[in-house]
């Protein structure tokens, strides 16, 4: 199996704050990685270091073997390649629905505007939303526009699909609808990368689990050995308190 | 998902107890506000036109006969003022958004253009209008380019042009930063270039959320239309000044002013509507 992502030896800081350190990660083709860790951890400034939105200190990510953290590659080309999903959905308020969908398949890939209204009413019709396609985000309910968010950066088929946090802006009942999407796209074999609090959710979709702790991985493994079987004591510490919280 | 009606529903007594009492209270209200209104203004009218220069001050400035004469030549004048708005906002509108993007922009082939957009900005928007009105107005004909027309309502409009362009190129700019980055970190992270995430994402929101303070300046522009005057146009300020000139009866300029109130008191009233609905949306917008 091919690595997809692959991360070598990353550092970033902010000023004097070292956010990742000494960091390496290998994401298998058909494979969800799974990062868990408190906030300010990293993990999203991770995510955001993949996408290109933040330029890394020292290290590799290579995409496919090529390598996109080489300052000439094109940084559009390789945003193409990948999808992102935001905790606060970051859905365009002037358009509707379909059209924050169709909007990069038909200017970034040329679609003409039918093809990309069908391809984008199949995707809502599997996500249970063909009958929001005319709606503005703001009439919709977190968990619909969080979904509507992951069928936008499916609409233009990425290599590899980044969600960050992206459940911790919804209330208890609406989280499930978002992460059976997140559950059904990892049935598809879509290779995924996520930033998560649900331990639960994590422990369904995860081949790898990886705890961020000031930068780097303390500890990874399958879902089994970290979440329940944690070697780590400050992954130890970290479940203990998650744990508390109610959320394991 | 919202529940529907239920058609079978009438209120329960207490409530239409409530209701009464509402009624009575709202009622009591408008009689006090009405009883006021009526002492307060009704006083104040006395004051005035039992005052001993009422009489003079009538004859001056509301010799209703002298307006009515007036009226035609000042509402032509008008005329002008409305054109030079029209067009004056139309190329002011094409500038200033040029204007707008080229100082928000990042790409570094731009970089001498965002300097002098700046520096253009900074001129026009700190020099008196009035200033850059004889600057042009006598200015420009005082050199005698050729190919350069000296009708002096073309250079007044090109002197409120470019004034105008600086302030509303930083109303523009002032919408286009306030796009949180997170829209632009979406569109971008779904493939976008710069200019397509500027021209799809940010620039719809941005105007849609400026159009209030755009309003505004529209206002003020038809205003300062009335300063292209000096220059000798004929346009609603001037119509009044030479018939005022004329007789030492300023009842021109009240029927200018009038005329001119006619078209700005509904505007800015729109404006405040526009600005209340605006905030409102963005008030049901939440964090985004």
């Amino acid at each position: 199996m091919s690595n997809v992502l692959e991360l070598v030896d990353i550092r970033k800081s902010f000023g004097a704050e070292l956010v990742l350190n000494h960091l390496h990660l290998q994401v298998p083709e058909h494979t969800a990685t799974v990062l868990i860790g408190a906030s300010g951890s990293g993990k999203s400034t991770l995510l955001r270091c993949i996408n290109l939105l933040e330029t890394i200190d020292d290290g590799k990510i290579y995409l496919d073997g090529e390598e996109i953290s080489d300052p000439l590659i094109s940084v559009d080309e390789v945003r193409r390649k990948l999808g992102m999903v935001f905790q606060s959905f970051n859905l365009f308020p002037h358009k509707t629905v379909l059209e924050n969908i169709t909007l990069s398949p038909m200017k970034v890939y040329g679609k003409s505007k039918d093809e990309a209204n069908t391809d984008a009413m199949h995707l809502l019709k599997r996500f249970d939303l063909s009958d929001k396609a005319d709606q503005y985000p703001d009439r919709l309910s977190g968990g619909q526009q969080q979904r509507v968010a992951i069928i936008r950066s499916l609409a233009v088929n990425p290599r590899l699909l980044m969600l960050d946090e992206v459940t911790s802006a919804l209330d208890p009942v609406l989280v499930n609808e978002v992460l059976s999407a997140v559950r059904d796209l990892k049935s598809d074999g879509m290779t995924m990368v996520l930033a998560t609090h649900e331990m639960g959710f994590a422990t369904q979709v995860a081949d790898e689990v990886c705890f961020l702790e000031s930068g780097n991985i303390l500890e990874r493994g399958t879902a089994e050995q970290v979440l329940h079987n944690p070697q780590n004591p400050k992954t130890q510490e970290f479940l203990k308190r998650v744990h508390q919280a109610g959320r394991l | 998902m919202t529940e529907r009606i239920n058609s079978a529903w009438s209120p329960s007594s207490r409530e239409i107890e409530r209701r009464i009492s509402r009624r009575a209270v709202s009622r009591k209200q408008a009689s006090i506000a009405a009883a006021s209104s009526i002492l307060v203004l009704g006083t104040l009218a006395i004051i005035f036109v039992t005052s001993p220069g009422w009489e003079s001050v009538k004859a001056t400035f509301f010799d209703i006969d002298y307006g009515r004469e007036v009226f035609p030549t000042v509402i032509k004048g008008l005329w002008i003022n409305i054109q030079l708005t029209f067009i004056g906002g139309a190329a002011i509108g094409v500038i200033a958004l040029g204007l707008a993007l080229v100082r928000t922009t990042k790409s570094p082939a731009l970089t001498p253009f965002r300097f002098l957009a700046t520096a253009y900005v900074d001129i026009f928007r700190g020099a008196p209008l009035i200033l850059i009105i004889l600057l042009v107005g006598f200015g420009v004909p005082a050199l005698r380019l050729n190919g350069i027309p000296s009708n002096v309502i073309f250079l007044g409009t090109t002197a409120v042009v470019l004034t105008y362009s600086a302030y509303v190129a930083e109303v523009i700019r002032s919408g286009i930063l306030s796009i949180h980055p997170s829209q632009r970190a979406a569109a971008r992270s779904l493939g976008l270039t710069s200019g397509q995430t500027m021209r799809f994402v940010v620039l719809p929101q941005a105007i849609r959320r400026v159009v209030p303070p755009l309003l505004n300046d529209f206002v003020s522009l038809l205003k300062d239309t009335g300063l292209v005057s000096i220059l000798g146009v004929t346009d609603a300020v001037r119509a009044a000044q030479i018939n005022a000139s004329r007789s030492f009866n300023y009842t021109p300029y009240v029927v200018a002013a009038i005329l001119f109130l006619l078209i700005t008191i509904p505007m800015t009233r729109y404006t405040d509507r526009a600005i209340r609905r605006r905030t409102s949306a963005q008030n049901s917008e939440g964090a985004v």
